[in-house]
């Protein structure tokens, strides 16, 4: 399947819809999401908004090192802290297993981000000195304002070398994001736009959010990149616990709009115990794949991987390798694109791999 | 609509009603996120705005973020960093507003670079901003953005065209998002004529003590903004109709 190399508008992104129970798929625009769900039913949306969490910066001695944000960390009232890789000389364009090494750093360390905003290192892991914590500092009084400022200036959004054109900011926000929570953008909503969310609701789909912390994909470094994803931050609100449960008792069923979302409302559900769905906020190591018991989520809205990339493996939390192939042999005889920028599937769970309306019966 | 504890941004918020409607609502206990595109104007507008805040002990908070709302790159960095600091950002106010050269030229003396310019802070870039920070409010269902409109967004006035076209469009944008958009509400407001500095920069001759203070139209502001949920959506609306108190 070709990559999808450029940012597409929302009208030109396809959509597969597979019966993960019975097999078979069929194509569609994602235009017509609301079409393809029954009033009752509930698209959960992750809020989050995309970084700019590529910083490039200079060590003491002036050699080029690349920070990027991989988590916010806790800080103290009035201070930015993060975790971050670092990456040799070079930029996307440039596979990032290619990239030279960074110049070594040690606790205490200053790396300089354009003329003034300043990365301290904190910390380096025990298993790699590429990642490393940082908190982020101006020059005068503390000020998180004038930190942020300065991190959205001298920022570019992750990318890699399928992509060669810079993106911009604009490039990598959903519709509706809110929160810098992620680092990479949550893709899977590239298919909707203002207008999907407004049909959805005329046709008494509900929509609900959550805050998921999307992470990188890849920096380059085989200790890191062997750990990958990383704890990522979640939230829940009480809300959309509510707007679940609701849609439990009117036999309604729960898309998820992304893995990040699958993420984190099932994380919120192991959290809950059985019976109840609760909010829940934290980090979630949680990972999907073969064998996941799901028991909040009814089908994922995601983009389209190729067989052996580890995104469609966790698709086997849905349906059966044989139905996701056979999908995919049709989403390539129907010219989809692949990778995040490209077109989209919607999988509903085969019915056989968890009992979710009997764990939450309201 | 409440205002303590609401996240709101405001943009020309360096001085005239900006500043002085950043100054009200963080003494409301909002917390406010004041954008100009000075640096030092604005250090010191947050400045201001922070000691006023510290008397009325209502837990408000004044942070600056220098960006000029004209340029598509600033939109995003704008809305990233004002959602790291205070989330969610529940009410907007586009106060930053630029008359273009002065003295104003007649709109046949007016250069096309100019037009656009002023195009681009009073229009383009209230669209823009709006879009982005617009989006989150219609997943909640809530939300409210106020345009700083004009009298001369209705009227046509020597000298004034290119600032007119740009706050009549202005006024439409309102009324198209409302239109589009609802229960989310959008209205324009014109504040009057008042004694700031773009009212001299325009009419330097003019007697101060006939023009209202930015103070007393803040007030009128944060009335209208705590009945917003009862005015017709998209609403053009003038300030001093919200003056209260038997008036």
């Amino acid at each position: 399947m070709s990559p999808a190399a450029e940012p597409r508008a929302a009208e030109e992104v396809r959509l597969l819809v597979v019966d993960g129970e019975h097999g078979g798929s069929s194509a569609h625009n994602a235009g017509s999401l609301p079409e393809l769900l029954e009033p009752g039913d509930l698209v959960v949306v992750n809020d989050a908004a995309t970084l700019p969490a590529t910083l490039p910066a200079r060590d003491a001695h002036g050699a080029f090192v690349e920070l990027r944000l991989v988590s916010a960390l806790d800080a103290p009232a009035g201070s930015v802290a993060f975790r971050a890789a670092l990456l040799g000389a070079g930029d996307h364009r440039t596979r990032t297993e290619d990239r030279p090494a960074p110049p070594p750093v040690t606790v205490g360390d200053i790396l300089l981000v354009g003329d003034e905003l300043t990365a301290r290192v904190l910390a380096v892991a025990s298993f790699s000195d590429r990642l490393v914590d940082v908190t982020l500092g101006m020059p005068g009084p503390a000020d998180p304002a004038a930190v942020w400022a300065a991190l959205y200036r001298l920022g570019k959004p992750v990318q890699y070398a399928h992509v060669p054109r810079p993106l911009a900011l604009w490039d990598v926000q959903n519709v509706w994001a809110g929160r810098p929570w992620a680092v990479e953008m949550p893709s899977a909503g590239r298919a909707l736009r203002i207008g999907t969310l407004l049909a959805l609701r005329r046709r008494r789909v509900e929509i609900a959010t959550v805050t998921h912390a999307a992470g990188l994909s890849a920096t380059g470094d085989p200790a890191i990149d062997a750990r990958l994803p990383f704890p990522e931050r979640f939230e829940v609100p009480e809300a959309t616990a509510r707007a679940i449960l609701r849609t439990r008792a009117r036999g309604g069923r729960v898309v998820a709009v992304g893995t990040s979302v699958t993420r984190a409302l099932e994380s919120a559900a192991a959290r809950s115990g059985e019976g109840r769905l609760r909010a829940a906020a934290g980090t979630t190591d949680l990972l999907l794949g073969p064998g996941t018991r799901l028991v909040v989520v009814d089908a994922l809205l995601t983009g389209v991987h190729e067989s052996d990339t580890t995104h469609f493996q966790l698709l086997g939390a849905f349906a059966d390798r044989a139905v996701l192939e056979a999908a995919l042999t049709t989403a390539e005889q129907e010219g989809f694109l692949g990778h995040e920028l490209g077109d989209t599937w919607l999988v509903w769970r085969g019915r056989l791999r968890g009992a979710s309306s009997a764990t939450f019966a309201a | 609509m409440e205002i303590w504890n609401k996240g709101v941004l405001v943009t020309g918020a360096s001085r005239g009603l900006g500043l002085e409607l950043s100054r009200a609502l963080v003494r409301s206990g909002a917390k406010v996120v004041m954008v100009a595109r000075g640096a030092k104007d604005l250090d010191a507008a947050v400045r201001v705005v922070r000691d006023d805040a510290a008397t009325a002990n209502l837990g408000g908070e004044a942070h600056g973020l220098a960006f000029d709302v004209g340029d598509k790159e600033a939109i995003h960095r704008i809305s990233g960093a004002a959602a790291a600091i205070v989330s969610p950002i529940e009410i907007v106010v586009h106060a930053a507003s630029s008359l273009g050269p002065a003295p104003m030229p007649l709109l046949m003396d007016t250069d096309c670079e100019d037009l656009q310019r002023v195009l681009a802070v009073n229009l383009v870039g209230p669209f823009r901003l709006t879009k982005v920070l617009a989006g989150p409010m219609v997943l909640r269902q809530r939300g409210l953005v106020l345009f700083i409109s004009s009298d001369a967004a209705v009227s046509a006035y020597a000298g004034w065209g290119s600032y007119g076209v740009s706050k009549a469009a202005q006024d439409h944008l309102a009324r198209s998002f409302a239109a589009e958009l609802d229960p989310v509400r959008f209205f324009a407001v014109d504040p009057g004529e008042m004694d700031t500095k773009m009212h001299a920069d325009a009419m330097p001759d003019a007697d101060p003590a006939t023009l209202a203070r930015p103070a007393d139209v803040a007030a009128q502001l944060l009335r209208l903004i705590a009945q917003a949920a009862t005015l017709t959506n998209g609403a053009r609306l003038v300030a001093a109709d919200f003056a209260g108190g038997g008036r």
